[in-house]
């Protein structure tokens, strides 16, 4: 089966709560465990994050775009900003990498998508924005699934 | 949420909240930083025990409040941490710098 959500918001940090509880709820008809939702949780809380601290940083009324797409038992997820973009993708999910150590940043923010998913890519330009894909395999399918 | 901060002897206690994100990150930053200057505590101990969910910024907050005080000779403690929080604290390294307490 397949099912589709895409949800637009401000990008503000009172919405990264909002943003990886919403996710959440959408995969919890595919019964993750305690884990799996941990793991997305934390993931879009990270790639949302860094929309809102790195992405927009300097620019007012910035929008996040999340994409999920779930096929089979496979999450497919979007964080999409139109910010500044990454000058330097790879320098940037080196561990413990931060341009903002004044925030208090630990630089564990792709590090840590990366542990959690199965898959992490990122596409960046710079003044266009940044799409952050991310992919992880759900361990048990929905009862529901068999009855349709 | 002054509450959250309790100062005994040599050492801050911080009642960690029950989610740490970027968003909340600040707040227990800066207070944790006042709280030492103004009591010259040396230790600093976050208790875990209402977490269910921290990002890096929780990494963040303990790695900022080690380098404050680890130049005075200061220690860094972990309570009350569930597995998942203990997985965060050794991924990102912060085990070798944390004590971590059960």
């Amino acid at each position: 089966m397949k099912n589709e959500m895409t949800m637009e918001f401000d990008a503000i940090s009172e919405n990264e709560a909002f943003a990886r509880i919403s996710v959440a709820a959408f995969i919890s008809f595919l019964n993750p465990t305690l884990e799996e939702m941990s793991d997305v949780k934390t993931a879009v809380s990270e790639a949302v994050t860094n929309a809102v601290i790195h992405g927009y940083d300097g620019i007012e009324n910035g929008k996040v775009t999340i994409n999920c797409l779930i096929e089979k038992d496979v999450l497919h997820i979007e964080v999409i900003d139109k910010g500044n973009g990454i000058e330097d993708i790879e320098k940037a999910m080196e561990p413990l990498f931060t341009t903002k150590p004044e925030l208090n940043r630990s630089g564990m923010g792709f590090p840590f998508m990366e542990a959690f998913m199965d898959d992490l890519e990122v596409m960046s330009e710079l003044g266009k924005g940044t799409i952050v894909q991310m992919k992880k395999k759900i361990g048990s399918t929905s009862w529901i699934e068999d009855e349709e | 949420m002054e509450e959250n901060f309790k100062v005994i002897d040599n050492y801050l206690m911080v009642k960690m909240p029950e989610e740490i994100d970027h968003h909340k990150s600040s707040y227990i930053s800066e207070n944790a930083d006042r709280f030492i200057m103004q009591n010259k505590v040396n230790n600093v101990v976050f208790d875990f025990e209402d977490t269910r969910f921290m990002d890096s910024s929780g990494i963040g907050i303990i790695m900022g409040r080690y380098k404050k005080i680890a130049c005075f000779g200061g220690k860094v403690f972990a309570v009350n941490t569930d597995n998942r929080i203990k997985h965060l604290l050794i991924i990102s390294g912060l085990h070798k710098i944390v004590e971590i307490m059960d």
